[in-house]
């Protein structure tokens, strides 16, 4: 389905070296190709040529970006993980699969070996399996799912040009959870909205607002030089060390010395895991008996917190919660607890909870959505929004120009992001009603069954659905729509519809990413599961449980265009992740290796084999006509004209000189909301149409929570005053007699999800990430204190075996003071699953330490991921030294 | 003539591995003749960091730091080469020949900071080279600074005094501040070698070398009476009878005095209306005093003793 190739992308070095662009999901680079082979990927550098960057003036500084991306390791691996020997460069069978006979052998995925066939006899299986189950069991037969951002673009993304597929072949698709931020969607919305943020509150301008006002930066479960904004690399790293060098005080709340600590911490307070919101309560004792809140905005801008006093004060329970209290509780002495609050209330404070707002591991646990709300009370309680005060993980906020149409609002320049949907023009799913009247996508496509009234599954139930339905929850998925929206119930299978019998998986993520995930292991091997098919470029620890396996290509072997953290849809303010607005084409630098496709045209071969071809197509374009598309319908060509954008591959969105308008000050001083960003239409509130309030039913940030209230006034678990409770899977629970060890899984470090993990590449030997046994195999590195350690004869290096009912992970140790003695600490999203016999029964040596965390939800009706509250014995494994 | 070095901001380095993703990004499968032969994926880090930990639970500091070819002035790699298989170029880079060295094992032996490999396949040494082939070809900086994000690596030119790097070195040497032009990020400290062994005279040098190097004690003052972490407290580290240095505690009670030298040191602490406390300690390693109770004036006197 190409055209005449068109050519003029890129520039060419005296030696014939190529140089094209490329933007990947943590910055834009540049890509080296010689003789046809990839030599050379470093982040891209602005010229002088590019606009002026923004400076901001601050206590009598001024501050301005450096001028390159700053991309992160992996992305600097990327060449090693294109050529990686786990690629798949040719659609492979399972050897005992066969289409053809009644027993698929399901018993043996995960054990047997695979056959390359031909592109033909894949299509001709993929025809005849998705014919054959639709006809046979009916709408919602099909099954799919796809991991989180494994591909960047708007073309590529997941949300494209997966989405068009599926949304055209039917399918029951497997809602995916908010995996980084449970807590805020469950709690947090229910005291200030931002539901259509998943609780993560407006940023706008807060970098500008810190530089000049703040004093102190708590950041509370939060690791930004880990998680680095999400898709925007390390780019607030100096953001940071301006923040030092201006003398603002930084605390890190986190059982972990995690690496944000290493370079800024001033204070280190290290809470048992699971009891962060025994610690918040006792912060707000001391406001209350000292009479050291902010009284005035308490009373104008909040309600119910009177009965939230009542709790802390202990006049509802009998337990006031004193830093003598909490100190039992979560082992940081009550002085230190003191000590803290009374900083926190002198000094104008930011408070970091999560890498952006509302993230953070500490709301992926038990009751995590109490603490959540907790987050947004002590900051309710400071005067959230007044200069220097806010939600605020110093990874957001930079002054880049509003991702808005510049036709709609001078201050703009607009080009969609992967929340606006890409070439799917899915309005139910994406962002795409907000960018469809520009011309993106001329033939929009919604699914059938995966609709309001169709079928659906949560994707953290999958397991169950398939193995013992029928199951049942609450919420389907992000839930943005409403903040009621996650009290709605679902059921699978759905009435009238076909429970899965194939199952196509898009990626191969959820062993290493997903909770209690031996599940997924045993779901693959049940006969209930007809047909496997995994498409994806790596062979992963999941990838084997496939009976069909399709090469995809990587993000260098096919077109694409994208900017440099750009969410859109429901995160507007994505953009001010980043330093500079940098869009940039992913150009097609070598051709796919092997017989690997792009995943748009392996859609676009099946649905010619399904006869919607021209429809998946819109009449046969190519990838690069969509980049085209792209390019012409944003504000892109007002400023460049498309030769020249080819040959630089490239483009920064000016600055423009716009007013400073910090997030929630109107909130603050009573005004009507003047920020740019998502959330409902006209005033942009939801509880006050005059454009004042927040998105809760009083327009005010509720101690006592109308939504919570309206739900089920009598809920234990989730209380329409925020409580303290504690985990049902922490230190005090009986199973801790068998499993003293509290294990932490915050998201990876040097790989995003499972995406740079276990590929054979040197991002494998960083020692921070794993470590080679004396077997020569490359560990996941696990962090145990001294403390732990010394008595279970665990040495640094040794191997160990990581376990609890639920399965056993070897690991390489790493003995350190950096962990709080009862706690472990391996980062999750291992993308090896390597059983060492049976799969599903026998000790994991890739890494997978989700096969540990419980599947448990929140709490009874909040139904979302709790791996933080996981308990596990380690000891000492055989064969270490 | 030109000398190229190296700066390098331990206070800076976050452990992203940038460094070592951006070498392994150049070399790996990647031979540049006649300057270096490919760096295997595995094994070798032509720039490696390096990880120290201080304290212990629930004080501590972690600091990492790039650690590459040092480009000795007297190379000891040099001496301990045959046929001229280690040369200097006239920019100060310390090269090994990747065809005269074939066999000569004692190269990666000889270099005090290890940072020499042997490559079993091709049986030759090999190291950084600063990306000399990218600078003959006009580029201003090796892979590894230019992937760099916190700005914890500068290069250039020691030579020439109108450099950055020069003037970032000078001023840093006078105890002023200074504001890189590239990286747009503030660096203190004093410029410094890092010596295995001394005299090999480094191009490569570290600011606040001392969280790798030395070691630290810090405790948290409590005044008994409230129990309260106290801030602003006086408090003074004398070693050999006399004071040599002096800072005030935090909002949390805590003190903290670094870049010292294993040995014996007394802490005394000091607050209005409370008397003076005395801790004599006896550091082999980074102690954390825990917590240091001030006795109001008129309460009985003691004296907390601590031998680490």
């Amino acid at each position: 389905m190409d055209h005449e190739p068109e050519t003029g992308f890129g520039w060419e070095l005296e030696d014939g070296t190529h140089v094209y662009t490329n933007s990947t999901l943590e910055g834009p680079v540049l890509v080296y190709v010689k003789g046809g082979k990839i030599v050379r990927i470093e982040p891209l550098k602005l010229s002088p040529e590019d606009p002026e960057s923004w400076t901001i003036e601050a206590r009598g500084r001024r501050f301005s970006p450096p001028r390159k991306a700053l991309v992160p390791s992996y992305i600097l691996a990327e060449r090693a993980k294109v050529y990686s020997p786990k690629r798949v460069l040719y659609p492979m069978k399972r050897v005992d699969f066969d289409p053809n006979k009644k027993d698929r052998k399901a018993e043996n995925r995960g054990k047997s070996g695979y056959e390359r066939i031909s592109w033909e006899e894949a299509l001709d299986i993929l025809e005849q399996e998705i014919t054959r189950v639709h006809k046979t069991y009916g709408p919602g037969a099909i099954g799919t799912t796809s991991s989180s951002h494994h591909s960047w673009g708007i073309i590529g993304y997941r949300l494209s040009a997966y989405l068009r597929f599926i949304d055209i072949l039917g399918v029951t698709y497997a809602d995916h959870n908010p995996d980084s931020w449970e807590g805020a969607l469950w709690g947090a919305v229910h005291m200030y909205g931002f539901n259509w943020g998943v609780g993560v509150p407006e940023q706008n301008d807060l970098l500008t607002d810190a530089l000049q006002n703040t004093e102190m930066i708590v950041l509370w479960s939060a690791d930004p030089e880990t998680t680095l904004g999400t898709y925007a690399g390390y780019e607030s790293n100096p953001w940071r060390q301006w923040l030092k060098e201006l003398g603002v005080k930084f605390v890190i709340i986190d059982p972990f010395y995690n690496y944000t600590a290493v370079n800024f911490a001033d204070k280190w307070i290290a809470p048992r895991p699971g009891t962060d919101t025994a610690l918040a309560a006792a912060i707000a004792y001391v406001w209350i008996s000292e009479g050291t809140y902010d009284k005035e905005y308490v009373e104008k801008r909040t309600i119910g917190f009177e009965k939230f006093r009542d709790y802390i004060m202990g006049r509802e329970d009998g337990v006031p919660k004193t830093p003598e209290w909490a100190e039992r509780i979560t082992g940081v002495p009550a002085r230190e607890i003191r000590a803290l609050a009374r900083e926190w209330a002198r000094k104008r404070t930011m408070l970091g909870f999560g890498s952006r707002p509302g993230m953070g591991g500490a709301g992926r646990a038990a009751y995590g959505h109490e603490w959540a709300r907790y987050m947004v009370a002590l900051q309710a309680m400071q005067g959230a929004g007044k200069p220097g005060v806010n939600w605020w993980s110093t990874s957001t906020g930079s002054p880049t120009t509003p991702n808005v149409p510049e036709d709609s609002n001078p201050y703009g320049f607009f080009f969609p992001g992967y929340g606006d949907g890409g070439i799917s023009g899915d309005t139910g799913y994406t962002g795409a009603a907000r960018i469809l009247p520009r011309g993106f996508v001329r033939i929009p496509v919604t699914d059938r069954i995966n609709q309001p009234g169709g079928q659906h599954v949560l994707r953290l139930l999958l397991p169950e659905a398939i193995m013992s339905p029928p199951v049942e929850w609450r919420g389907k998925g992000f839930n943005t729509i409403s903040i009621e929206a996650q009290f709605k119930k679902y059921k699978y299978p759905e009435d009238g519809y076909s429970e899965i019998r194939m199952f196509w998986r898009y990626g191969a993520a959820y062993i290493g990413t997903m909770t209690n995930t031996n599940r997924w292991v045993r779901m693959y091997r049940s006969p209930k599961l007809e047909f496997v098919v995994n498409q994806n470029p790596w062979f992963e620890g999941e990838a084997k449980f496939a009976d069909l396996i399709l090469p995809a290509a990587t993000s260098f072997e096919r077109w694409d265009i994208g900017e440099f953290s750009n969410i859109s849809g429901q995160s507007l303010e994505s953009v001010q992740f980043v330093n500079h607005r940098i869009i940039a084409l992913s150009m097609k630098a070598i051709e796919p290796l092997g017989e690997s496709k792009s995943d748009y045209d392996i859609f676009a071969m099946v649905a010619k084999r399904l006869g919607f071809y021209e429809k998946y197509t819109e009449g046969g374009m190519t990838q690069l006509d969509w980049v085209r598309r792209f390019f012409e319908r944003s504000d892109l060509p007002k400023y460049i004209s498309w030769e020249e954008f080819k040959r630089r591959g490239y483009f920064v969105v000016p600055v423009k000189k716009r007013p400073v308008t910090p997030a929630l000050r109107w909130f603050y001083e009573g005004r009507r909301r003047d920020t740019i960003g998502a959330g409902p239409a006209g005033g942009g509130v939801m509880g006050m149409p005059d454009g004042t309030g927040l998105g809760t039913q009083s327009g005010k940030i509720e101690f006592e929570s109308n939504s919570l209230k309206r739900f089920d006034p009598n809920d234990p678990e989730r209380p329409p005053v925020p409580h303290y409770i504690p985990s049902w899977e922490g230190p005090d629970t009986p199973l801790a007699k068998k499993y003293p060890l509290q294990l932490m899984t915050p998201h990876a470090r040097y790989s995003f999800h499972t995406q740079h993990d276990a590929k054979e590449t040197w991002i494998d030997e960083i020692p921070e990430h794993r470590r080679r046994g004396p077997d020569g195999y490359f560990y996941r590195v696990m962090r145990i204190n001294p403390a732990d350690a010394a008595p279970r004869g665990i040495r640094d290096g040794d191997l160990v075996k990581v376990y609890n009912d639920r399965g056993a992970v070897i690991c390489i140790a790493e003995v350190t003071e950096r962990i709080r003695p009862g706690v472990v600490h391996c980062y999750q999203a291992s993308a090896a699953y390597d059983p060492i016999g049976e799969p599903g029964e026998s000790p994991d040596r890739g890494g997978s330490v989700n096969l540990l965390t419980p599947h448990r939800f929140l709490s009874k009706n909040a139904n979302g991921m709790a791996p933080s509250s996981a308990l596990v014995e380690v000891e000492r494994w055989e064969g270490s030294r | 003539m030109t000398r190229y070095g190296m700066l390098i901001d331990v206070a800076k380095c976050n452990a992203c591995y940038n460094c070592v993703s951006a070498c392994k990004d150049e070399f790996w499968d990647n031979d540049y003749p006649p300057y270096s032969r490919a760096q295997p994926k595995f094994g070798q880090n032509w720039v490696r960091v390096d990880r120290r930990e201080r304290g212990h639970f629930p004080y501590i500091t972690v600091a990492y730091m790039p650690v590459m070819c040092q480009m000795c002035r007297d190379p000891p790699c040099l001496k301990a080469a045959r046929d001229g298989a280690v040369y200097v170029r006239e920019d100060g880079i310390v090269m090994i020949d990747p065809e005269k060295s074939r066999g000569q094992r004692q190269i990666v032996d000889a270099c005090p900071y290890g940072v020499i490999y042997w490559n079993e396949e091709l049986q030759i040494p090999q190291k950084c080279t600063f990306c000399a082939h990218l600078l003959d070809q006009g580029r201003k900086q090796p892979r590894c600074v230019d992937a760099c994000p916190t700005g914890a690596m500068v290069f250039g030119d020691l030579d020439d005094p109108d450099s950055e790097l020069s003037r970032m070195i000078r001023s840093l040497s006078s105890g002023q501040p200074y504001r890189g032009e590239e990286t747009k990020v503030l660096y203190s400290g004093k410029p410094e070698a890092y010596e295995p062994k001394p005299g090999v005279g480094p191009s490569v040098l570290y600011l606040n070398l001392h969280r790798m190097t030395k070691l630290f004690i810090a405790g948290s003052v409590v005044l008994r009476e409230s129990d309260d972490l106290v801030e602003g407290a006086s408090v003074r580290l004398e070693a050999g009878g006399r004071e040599i240095a002096a800072t005030t505690t935090d909002a949390f009670g805590q003190f903290h005095f670094d870049g010292l030298e294993p040995g014996k040191y007394t802490v005394r602490v000091e607050y209005p209306g409370h008397r003076q406390l005395s801790v004599d300690v006896e550091a082999r390693e980074s102690t954390y005093l825990g917590y240091l109770f001030l006795e109001k004036r008129g309460a009985p006197a003691t004296q907390q003793r601590l031998i680490q």
